[in-house]
């Protein structure tokens, strides 16, 4: 349905398989197809052989040793595993677990779920203005019932990196198991489990231009080791932590995406860091009333998330996304795809609790667009994407009541309206 | 999420756009919604003195449903006498533009806009006979 042309702008969402991780692929469906288990032939011995490599792989992006490493189908099963791993093993030490208000939706259900459950009590940390957790307030948030602390490293919506290492050591320092959901910091920012004394890590290959289904659970195994009860019984693969024929294909994959990120990493992240201020700098020349959500500096290199004011998030999106919509195709004009923190993008017509976390109110929530710039983005789409971003904003401000009534030098904030 | 053609139409093309002054007389203006909800319409009607709908405008904040659903009821009142006004009802709306259910806020608010444009009217017709006798 897209032409070629389509510029993809949501990298935070997923990315694509990079060409070179799917060559590396490709065998392991067909030729080497064996069961990485099975110990009685070459087909399996192969498997296991291109398993190992890729697991080594894996560990050396973070600095972890190959076999601490556990494949799950994801990070959403990562998180899921850790969190509930470490409550149920731990739970003659205690049963509290300190979080923040802005993890993941994988984090945040897991304990809710748990503390419906009568399994755990949760403390869910607020953040600062731009998103960040302050590692005092996890210092003060531990108790001696505490087993856990879990924090993501980089937010996926607003970008902001937290202070993971600082978090670590003062977990450590307690006695408490640290778990970060780095799915999207793995690849774009080092990671390092021995400097930030992390003892569990999520991660996942299709946020790293590996293919989807596939991602890892790092576990410490020594100083300190950490146990968990399993999810998913079976045949007890994965050092019995996590059971089920391993996916051979997606975790070669997954190998050679860690390996070309660890490679590319410093460059890469210096460019994609370069289009996203050169789409930042044209937006803000362009237009006023545009608000930056997130950390300025402490933030993932390709993310920029801004509200437009008066201009509400979905009918931006429905302008600039084009081309599967019969008008705008016959325009000609590449669709971009980007998302929104507007209430009327998400399943609950909520706004984003993120945005909310962060103190944006719902008015700006509302107006919000999350770029999220990647591997195979070009100075020219990042120069597209701004013309036609300014050019949308500027033909809905005009159809907007309130950029209207602002100019009027009305207070938006002291009018009466009227809600439905 | 897909949108109908027609939404899609009047999304790409709005039709009446635009503000009358608010002093001008015969105008009757609604505003509704409000900016945290993520939706507001700001409607307005000239009313001719026997009571036709001569010509509408509108401003809407809002997702391509709302702004559809403004832009059609501009088109919907024109011509039509204020009685004939305040009975149109938000499902010809919803059929018109083939809203689905997440959407059906967008056409209760476009009508909750034009009553509360032809409220206005009304209002202000009865504070400037007021004043005249």
């Amino acid at each position: 349905m897209y032409t070629t042309k389509a510029v993809y702008l949501d990298n935070h969402s997923t990315t694509p398989v990079d060409p070179r991780v799917l060559e590396a692929m490709l065998p392991y469906f067909t030729n080497t197809f064996g069961n990485a288990a099975s110990r009685t032939h070459g087909f399996g011995w192969e498997a296991e052989k291109a398993v190992d490599d890729a697991r080594e792989q894996i560990a050396r992006l973070i600095n972890a040793k190959s076999k601490d490493m556990v494949f799950t189908s994801g990070a959403t099963e990562s998180d899921n595993l850790a969190i509930k791993g470490v409550v149920e093993f731990y739970k003659d030490k205690g049963n509290h677990v300190v979080t923040a208000v802005t993890e993941h939706k994988a984090v945040l259900d897991t304990c809710r779920m748990l503390e419906r459950k009568g399994l755990a009590t949760v403390t869910y940390l607020p953040v600062d203005r731009y998103g960040m957790v302050d590692p005092d307030a996890v210092r003060r948030a531990i108790t001696d019932e505490t087993v856990l602390v879990s924090i993501m490293y980089a937010n996926n919506e607003v970008g902001t990196i937290n202070p993971i290492g600082e978090i670590g050591k003062i977990a450590r320092e307690k006695g408490v198991l640290f778990h970060t959901d780095a799915t999207q910091g793995v690849g774009k920012l080092p990671v390092d489990v021995e400097a930030m004394h992390i003892d569990l890590l999520s991660m996942s290959a299709h946020k790293m231009y590996g293919p989807k289904g596939i991602g890892a659970l790092y576990v410490r195994s020594k100083s300190p080791r950490v146990r968990l009860t399993a999810i998913i019984d079976g045949g007890g693969h994965e050092r019995g932590m996590r059971s089920g024929t391993l996916n051979v294909p997606g975790i070669v994959g997954f190998g050679k995406a860690c390996e070309l990120c660890r490679e590319g990493m410093a460059d890469e992240a210096q460019r994609v860091l370069r289009l996203r201020e050169r789409l930042k700098d044209f937006i803000y020349a362009q237009l006023d009333e545009v608000y930056l959500n997130g950390h300025p500096v402490h933030r993932l290199p390709g993310n920029l998330n801004v509200s437009f004011a008066y201009v509400e998030g979905e009918s931006l999106l429905m302008g600039l996304n084009g081309s599967v919509h019969p008008i705008a195709a016959s325009a000609s004009l590449p669709p971009i795809a980007v998302s929104s923190g507007s209430a009327c993008t998400s399943a609950t017509l909520e706004p984003s609790y993120v945005l909310k976390a962060l103190g944006v109110g719902d008015d700006l929530a509302h107006t919000s667009i999350r770029f999220g710039i990647g591997r195979f983005n070009t100075d020219e789409e990042i120069d597209y994407v701004g013309e036609r971003v300014v050019g949308e904003v500027r033909r809905l401000r005009d159809l907007s009541p309130l950029y209207e009534m602002a100019k009027e030098g009305i207070d938006l904030k002291s009018v009466a309206w009227q809600r439905d | 999420m897909a949108y109908s053609e027609k939404v899609l139409d009047h999304y790409s093309n709005p039709r009446n756009v635009g503000s009358f002054a608010k002093d001008e007389p015969n105008v009757g203006t609604g505003v509704v919604g409000a900016p945290e909800c993520g939706d507001v319409m700001k409607l307005q009607l000239k009313i001719s003195d026997d009571g036709v709908v001569e010509d509408a405008r509108f401003k809407t904040f809002g997702c391509g449903s709302a702004i559809a659903s403004s832009s059609y009821v501009t088109e919907l009142v024109k011509g039509k006498t204020v009685d004939e006004v305040m009975k149109i009802k938000n499902s010809e709306i919803v059929h018109e533009l083939s809203l689905p259910p997440v959407k059906i806020h967008c056409s209760v608010l476009a009508e909750d806009g034009i009553k509360a444009a032809i409220a206005d009217w009304k209002r202000r017709r009865t504070t400037d006979t007021k004043a005249a006798s």
